[in-house]
């Protein structure tokens, strides 16, 4: 049959679960005050799987959803959307949907419920979301905005149907935006693989040539060592399997590289901080993990205390880690630092004795367990800059941000009078308080400053990792490494320390495993110490003359 | 100097808590040793405070035996060297009669030749690798067989999965419990390729190229399942990563045997809904027993956010069993505790019962469940009935052999019943 008379027969289909989705997003969007066209009260079946549906086990809401999923009554579109996007609830009435302005509609009946009971939201698992995403992929194919088509093909390439819809080839035929073009020629050629056809195949290994999607490879290959196709579709399967395997090679080490960046980007962002204090100023501060701690906690607590805003509490949160780590910083310099000047081994011990007071004080005032700290929608989820590279958006902000903080940083400490001052106490001292530079002043801005950026690195690792009163324990010694491996004093040597570390990480880790990597790495800056004790860039400073 | 000597003996006075040290009378004394400073106070506090709770409401209810007890609370700090040191505090000094604590496998192999050589007895209450048996232990968390064995059935015959990603931390409970995994599922006729392992450090916090391997382990065709030993603190940014790279319940799920409602209370829970773990225990079990518990351990702990969780409901089950003993026997000696103990069945909080059994573990029933938005988990799949626990397991080539029976006449933890020998150790 041509593809064209398939297209006719379907044609209506087509039309109709248009229409239906439509008339779905009105009646989700928009006060549902009429219910769909053509539904008057319920049928037997719709009634009793909508009642087997409410079923407190989930093995008979399973069922019930596979028969209403292969009914193909047209509520169940409207169902399956309010399930997806969480809106069905329990009430002791029975099932309603519950609209955003806070409307309900009766599940069986599909008509506006006056006054709703309270309830709580429908339980679903993992074997229903799977029927939901299913029995909707077609209708989000056929009709809504391009995003969600895109992704509901892309669904259909990751799990293709074991054979065409014809309702893709007619929308094939009459749809003109060239992306979802591409993506319906893929889901269809996907199928065709398995056709049989030869002529057929090789269409489809044209079409899917440049395809990256693991499904698509793993049906060439499938293809490619099929003894029963024909040997020009095995070949031309083997060709194209051959050109997407060397740019997944490049995919990969792309993805390390970035990595690599991510990692790095931490590692510098805990350690920049501490470049100020203990590279800049010769200070051991062992409580400086514990400066990110409370950076990661005042993000916690910006976010209880407008949780509105979630997309912008991080934005809050930055200037606000920043002070209270300043501040605590401040104070930690002015009580515990300053007295005890030239005397490392006592400012190591006293900064660690701090560090367990300010752990086991966050444990008394927060709890022992770990906080909630959500992320912002634009930190989550992933894009891909090449087809098949999938990189994540959160370390991108990471990498970015981290890049900001030392830029600034360095700008601080060459352009600004406090830059300069830091400069000349760290170099000379006695000669900078002879020329009238405040030094015991510098000291304590120099200790905040470096105690504020730890705080801004708190922010970031928020996103990351735990937020709890061990936070800090977790990046001290990462921190001192990179720091020492730099170069004691030097920012850049810093910034250069904790990308390298990062990349050279996640190289090893593929090959080597997390664990041994890390020892690898470890014993890598020892001996690197050994014969480079200054580090990658030696700088001239207190701590080197002392 | 002297103004540093100042500093650090406040630090030092501030960061120890000391406990009261109290005459002891004519009471029963309760030990507990969890850690509540450290890494693992995290987890252990709420044990801590699951005991006090036990302790208050027992002297409510007019005490045992005519005497009230008397709960001390000792802080290993995270250090196992310490917890055996605190243990023989808690038994020569302060005299307890019986020990609820530790979390980790390695404090308790620190505590173990205490309580041998003092003959104490301990209730542990975390789900754990087996292998071990001692006389004066009582394990009241699972066994591998109450845990593990049941999530991969459940996995393996519901969700129909063809490949295994065991992941884990790198130490003793994940490698033992992996390699029980890896010897059913080559049984079961799993090709070797088809099993991923990997370990990873402590705290481990960048899963990146972990994860993206999962990924491309995940997309070969095969329905793909993660199975999760990762401890504690590393599973934030593992889930984190997980739900970044886009890789969804739906498509590849993790069971965890480490993660229950506490440690969902620190998270954002909206990536994570539908992923599983496999408890004996779940706060969302719909019983009066439960119901009950929630709210008597809402209204101690003062906060009506606080979740229950399976090592508490351990405790409790062990608390119980204990209560019960003592009354048995009428003393608190803890030989004839110890043997008074086999037997003992108490109500659990999923509506069944727990016994005690000859090898010092008990009957559980083996729950599934899937992480829902709001931190709870919906149970998805149970064991018919209760699975007796299992010492050593019939998985590794050096245990199959081997049973533990505290009754006479065998009266071993580690019996080759090849050989006919009790070994003479208990681990």
């Amino acid at each position: 049959m041509p593809i064209a008379d398939r297209a006719r027969m379907f044609i209506n289909t087509c039309t109709w679960v248009r229409i239906t989705f439509l008339a779905l997003h009105l009646l989700l969007s928009l006060a549902p005050r009429a219910a769909l066209a053509g539904t008057e009260g319920g049928t037997d079946a719709w009634v009793d799987a909508i009642r087997r549906l409410a079923d407190r086990s989930l093995r008979e809401r399973q069922a019930a959803l596979e028969s209403l999923v292969r009914s193909g009554d047209e509520r169940v579109l409207v169902l399956l959307a309010a399930l997806e996007e969480g809106r069905v609830v329990e009430t002791p009435e029975g099932l309603v949907i519950r609209a955003a302005d806070g409307a309900s509609i009766d599940v069986v009946s599909m008509q506006p419920v006056a006054k709703a009971a309270e309830g709580r939201k429908f339980t679903l698992n993992n074997h229903m979301r799977t029927l939901i995403a299913d029995g909707l992929v077609m209708a989000r194919v056929a009709g809504g905005d391009r995003a969600a088509r895109l992704q509901a093909l892309e669904a259909m390439l990751a799990q293709p149907p074991a054979s065409v819809p014809p309702l893709l080839i007619a929308l094939l035929e009459s749809e003109t935006d060239g992306a979802i073009r591409r993506a319906l020629r893929a889901v269809i050629a996907l199928s065709d693989l398995g056709s049989g056809d030869p002529d057929r195949q090789l269409a489809a290994i044209t079409v899917l040539a440049d395809r990256m999607q693991p499904q698509v490879h793993n049906r060439l290959s499938a293809l490619a060592a099929d003894a029963a196709a024909d040997a020009r579709v095995r070949a031309a399967a083997e060709a194209a399997l051959r050109a997407l395997d060397s740019r997944r090679q490049v995919n990969a080490v792309l993805e390390t590289v970035y990595f690599g960046l991510g990692l790095g980007a931490v590692l510098a962002l805990c350690a920049i901080g501490l470049a100020i204090t203990f590279g800049v100023m010769g200070v051991i501060n062992m409580a400086h993990g514990e400066m990110m701690m409370l950076g990661a906690y005042a993000t916690f607590v910006v976010q209880q205390t407008m949780p509105g805003a979630l997309e912008y509490s991080l934005l809050i949160a930055l200037p606000a880690a920043f002070l209270l780590a300043a501040l605590t910083g401040l104070a930690i310099e002015w009580l515990v630092v300053s007295r005890l000047y030239g005397r490392p081994l006592e400012t190591l011990l006293a900064t660690f004795g701090l560090s367990l007071i300010l752990q086991q004080g966050v444990r008394s005032a927060f709890g022992a367990t770990n906080r909630a700290v959500s992320s912002p929608a634009w930190m989550s989820g992933s894009f891909s800059p090449i087809d098949g590279l999938d990189l994540t958006w959160g370390r991108l902000y990471v990498i970015i941000f981290s890049l900001v903080v030392f830029v600034v940083l360095s700008l601080i400490l060459s352009r600004t009078g406090l830059g300069l001052q830091i400069r000349a106490v760290a170099q000379n001292r006695q000669m900078a308080r002879a020329l009238g530079v405040p030094a015991r002043r510098v000291d304590a801005m120099t200790f905040a400053l470096g105690s504020g950026i730890a705080g801004l690195a708190g922010v970031a690792l928020s996103q990351l990792t735990n937020v709890g009163p061990n936070l800090g324990q977790a990046y001290i010694v990462d921190a001192f490494m990179v720091v020492v491996f730099g170069g004691v004093g030097s920012l850049w040597g810093t910034l250069v320390a904790g990308f390298s570390l990062g990349m050279l990480t996640k190289f090893l880790e593929p090959s080597v495993g997390a664990v041994l990597g890390k020892v690898l790495v470890l014993l890598g800056i020892v001996v690197f110490i050994q014969r480079y004790p200054r580090g990658l860039f030696p700088m001239r400073g207190r701590s080197v003359e002392a | 100097m002297k103004n540093s000597f100042k500093m650090m003996s406040i630090a030092t006075a501030l960061a120890l808590y000391v406990p009261a040290c109290l005459a002891a009378g004519d009471t029963i004394r309760v030990g507990v040793l969890h850690s509540l400073s450290g890494t693992m106070a995290i987890s252990e506090t709420t044990l801590k405070d699951t005991v006090l709770m036990m302790v208050e409401e027992q002297n409510k209810a007019g005490g045992l035996l005519g005497k009230k007890l008397e709960a001390v609370v000792v802080d290993p700090a995270s250090n196992w060297p310490l917890f055996a040191e605190k243990a023989r505090e808690l038994l020569e000094k302060e005299k307890v009669d019986v020990v609820f604590g530790c979390w980790t496998s390695v404090s308790r192999k620190s505590v173990l030749p205490v309580f041998e050589e003092l003959n104490g007895l301990l209730f542990y209450p975390v789900q754990y690798e087996g292998e071990e048996s001692s006389r004066n232990i009582f394990y009241t968390g699972a066994a591998p067989n109450q845990q593990a064995i049941p999530a991969v059935d459940y996995l393996m015959n519901d969700l129909s999965v063809k490949r295994w990603v065991l992941a884990g931390t790198d130490y003793v409970y994940p490698r033992t419990t992996n390699k029980i995994l890896e010897a059913y599922l080559k049984a079961k006729g799993v090709a070797a390729e088809d099993i991923l392992i990997n370990y990873t450090p402590f705290g481990h916090a960048d899963w990146q190229s972990i994860v993206a391997d999962v990924r491309k382990f995940g997309s070969a065709g095969k329905k793909t399942a993660v199975v999760s030993t990762i401890n504690g603190d590393a599973n934030v940014p593992f889930y984190k990563e997980l739900a970044n790279q886009g890789i969804k319940a739906t498509d590849i799920p993790v069971v965890a045997f480490s993660v229950g409602e506490e440690e969902l209370s620190g998270l954002d829970t909206k990536p994570l809904v539908g992923h599983l773990a496999a408890w004996n225990y779940f706060q969302s079990v719909e019983t009066p027993e439960n119901a009950a518990f929630i709210k008597r351990w809402k209204s101690f702990i003062k906060d009506d956010k606080r979740v229950t969780n399976d090592p508490m409901e351990a405790h409790y089950i062990g608390f119980k069993m204990w209560v019960k003993a003592v009354e048995k026997v009428g003393t608190t000696d803890p030989t004839k505790v110890g043997e008074a103990l086999i037997g003992v069945t108490v109500p659990n909080l999923t509506g069944g019962f727990a016994t005690m059994f000859q090898n010092h573990h008990l009957s559980k029933p083996v729950l599934i469940g899937e992480i829902q938005e709001d931190g709870q988990f919906a149970i998805v799949w149970e064991t018919p009935d209760v699975v007796i626990g299992d010492a050593w397991s019939n998985f590794l080539d050096g245990s199959k052999d081997i049973v533990a029976d505290w009754t006479f006449p065998i009266s071993c933890g580690n019996f080759n019943i090849r050989t006919g020998k009790c070994s003479g150790q208990s681990q």
